[in-house]
């Protein structure tokens, strides 16, 4: 023990300062790591031979998960109805059912959902994936070859996030609409036409640009937690071999959706 | 002396609190094969992957043609990875991939071959490595041996000047160990790479080696040829190489080089001393057979001829060893020169019949009975004095060497 750590020890509010200032420093280097990694990632994107790659990335990020996409999008769009339809009815409003539904799925639920249901589906496939090519050496192995790992793992998986999210989060959205008419108009009797009248008066494209905007931010931040987390699982404290592939799945999901959720409204204070 | 290829000096690597690398000063030197030996957890790997840049150390300078790495230009960094390939302990094969992707991976993602190019010469490497039949499997549903193979096919597959090899036999049988070195030779002459190996397998390590490298605790303990090694006999190293080294040789099951020296060491100081002994000194012409046969046929070749010579001299209380990759040495103890000539006559006919005629059956399977090409089996006899060193021995045998068997080529002949 130092004679600073002994000075520390023995005042308890220099300790939690301590602990603070370190926990901090440690967060924001993480950070600083996390934005290097996404611009050296994001930069190789656009050099050659990635367009194979991206378009497989795309089919398992954007394709694979489009269903499970949809099936949430569906019953948050038939909550919606039902919630939203006993709320307004109280207000005698139940006409504006459709700008609530698609305003609240555009704007908010659409995006923040879509991509929690990608980072549960495909991102923690990522952080496993390349948690495993990273302890079982083949991430070494790639840079034995000369292909730069970051290009050949790490840009394509962000491409492709870029491209799958703001689809996949329009599919949600769609579909979400749909969900709303199922249970507002068919099972709880309001009128079609009206429904989707407010649908079509109450969008705008801002709205509609603002919900895009979120997908691409969350598909960054999904993507890069992901990523770096299996990239760098390898140097964890908390386990090594397959526990620290495991411990970084779980990082990487944990991180995303908290992520997400205060980009979130750190995007919204700004859209709106 | 040239300058070396690479050299470290006063390299130090640390993980956390432990030491790997202590002060570590090495030379590494063209169109050789340097072998890397130590106890597990001494840093060998470590050193290899400074090499290539997998590790950077945290004190000294990696030295390449005389240039520290540390102070290259990106495009002369590029161009000396360009020219290294490393072969990894695990293999690290893209499980996600098939054999065949996994060699046209390097081909694919660094060079601009078109597809029809890089199709050919994966299958040229296939084929070299006898993985024709694994060519659409992936790593998992390979043997150990088999994911070897590919792993060196991968790290052959771009020519590299320099490639590494991370105990590139560990898991292999002796004939496909022997098959693997004797590879790694053949490739090296042929393509002229420099080879660094990390390996246990004594002899046959020996054999193929140029220069040897000891690691001990974190530091290099000897660095030079095996004979100077042999020679200066530092009692850890000695007695570690022995531990490596067993009592049999694998392969053909001879005596290993050290239950060879004592055996004769005994014969020499045994109460009776000597009155006379004589030696033989059999070999075939390795490398054409590579050449001919390809590296399993050539190392079943030299197996079958050491079976034949343990067998045949075994029970009359004659003792062999190999001393090269291709040479067998038999000492006949209280056994004229006249009567070894006569011994080694008598076993020509068993040779000819028996070992050749096995030869060609391995031949043909691996080329058809018309490809066969001829195989020759020379002896060399020789007297021993009780003053005389093996390698003395060597020398003098070589100098008496003959053919004495023959395998002719398509016919299936042999005189």
């Amino acid at each position: 023990m130092t004679s600073l750590d002994r000075i520390h020890s023995s005042n308890p509010l220099i300790t939690v300062l301590t602990l603070i200032g370190r926990g901090t420093f440690r967060l924001l280097g993480n950070f600083g790591a996390m934005a290097i990694f996404f611009s050296l990632a994001f930069i190789n994107i656009f050099r050659r031979k990635q367009l194979r790659e991206i378009v497989k990335q795309v089919y398992y990020i954007g394709a694979t998960s489009s269903l499970i996409v949809m099936l949430v999008g569906l019953f948050t769009g038939m909550v919606l109805g039902l919630q939203l339809f006993y709320t307004l009815v109280k207000f005698g409003s139940v006409g504006a059912l459709g700008s609530a539904v698609s305003l609240s799925l555009v704007r908010e639920m659409g995006p923040v959902l879509a991509a929690i249901m990608i980072t549960a589906r495909a991102g923690s496939g990522m952080a496993a994936e390349i948690g495993i090519l990273r302890i079982s050496e083949q991430v070494d192995a790639l840079y034995a070859m000369r292909v730069d790992p970051v290009r050949y793992l790490i840009s394509p998986r962000i491409a492709a996030s870029i491209i799958s999210f703001p689809l996949l989060t329009a599919f949600f959205d769609l579909i979400g609409i749909i969900g709303g008419y199922l249970t507002g108009v068919l099972l709880l009797g309001t009128n079609g036409g009206t429904y989707f009248y407010r649908v079509h008066s109450s969008l705008n494209m801002v709205d509609v640009r603002g919900g895009f905007i979120k997908a691409l931010v969350f598909a960054a931040i999904v993507s890069c937690v992901c990523c770096f987390q299996g990239y760098f699982c390898h140097m964890r404290t908390g386990g090594y071999g397959a526990k620290a592939v495991g411990l970084a799945t779980i990082s990487a999901v944990v991180l995303s959706c908290v992520m997400i959720l205060i980009a979130d409204y750190v995007l919204t204070s700004f859209l709106m | 002396m040239a300058i070396p290829l690479i050299e470290f000096r006063n390299i130090t690597k640390r993980f956390g609190d432990k030491t790997v690398l202590d002060k570590v000063n090495l030379k590494i030197y063209e169109n050789q094969i340097t072998t890397i030996i130590g106890k597990s957890g001494t840093g060998k790997s470590v050193l290899l992957k400074h090499i290539i840049g997998l590790l950077k150390p945290d004190e000294g300078a990696i030295l390449f043609r005389g240039k520290p790495v540390a102070a290259m230009k990106k495009n002369e960094w590029e161009d000396y990875r360009n020219g290294v390939a490393y072969l990894f302990q695990n293999n690290a094969l893209l499980d996600s991939m098939t054999v065949f992707d996994n060699v046209a991976f390097p081909l694919q993602q660094t060079t601009n071959l078109d597809k029809i190019e890089i199709e050919k010469r994966v299958a040229k490497k296939i084929e070299d490595l006898e993985l024709t039949e694994a060519v659409d499997k992936y790593p998992s549903e390979l043997s150990g041996g088999m994911q070897k193979r590919v792993a060196l096919a991968r790290a052959l597959v771009t020519d590299p000047k320099i490639i590494l090899f991370d105990e590139p036999t560990t898991g292999q049988d002796p004939i496909r160990k022997n098959m693997i070195l004797s590879m790694i030779v053949h490739y090296r002459r042929k393509f002229g790479f420099t080879a660094v190996l990390i390996s246990h397998d004594i002899p046959d390590v020996f054999f193929i080696s140029d220069r040897l490298v000891i690691l001990w605790e974190g530091a290099v303990g000897f660095e030079g040829t095996y004979e100077e090694a042999v020679r200066l006999k530092l009692p850890m190293i000695d007695e570690f190489l022995r531990s490596l080294e067993g009592f049999q040789d694998e392969l053909t099951g001879l005596l290993s080089r050290e239950a060879f020296k004592g055996q004769y060491a005994a014969m020499l100081g045994g109460s009776a001393g000597i009155s006379t002994a004589s030696a033989a000194l059999f070999s075939v012409e390795f490398d054409l057979l590579h050449e001919a046969l390809g590296p399993q046929a050539a190392v079943e070749v030299l197996r079958a001829l050491g079976e034949y010579v343990n067998r045949r001299f075994k029970p009359m209380g004659g003792f062999s060893a190999r001393h090269s990759r291709d040479q067998i040495l038999t000492i006949f103890p209280n056994t004229s020169p006249d009567q070894a000539r006569q011994l080694v006559a008598d076993f020509v006919p068993e040779l000819n019949q028996e070992a050749l005629a096995r030869i060609q059956t391995i031949a043909q399977a691996k080329m058809g009975a018309q490809a066969c090409p001829e195989i020759q089996v020379s002896a060399g006899i020789t007297e021993v004095s009780s003053t005389d060193e093996i390698d003395q021995i060597i020398v003098k045998a070589e100098a008496n060497q003959q053919i004495v068997a023959t395998h002719q080529g398509g016919s299936g002949g042999s005189e």
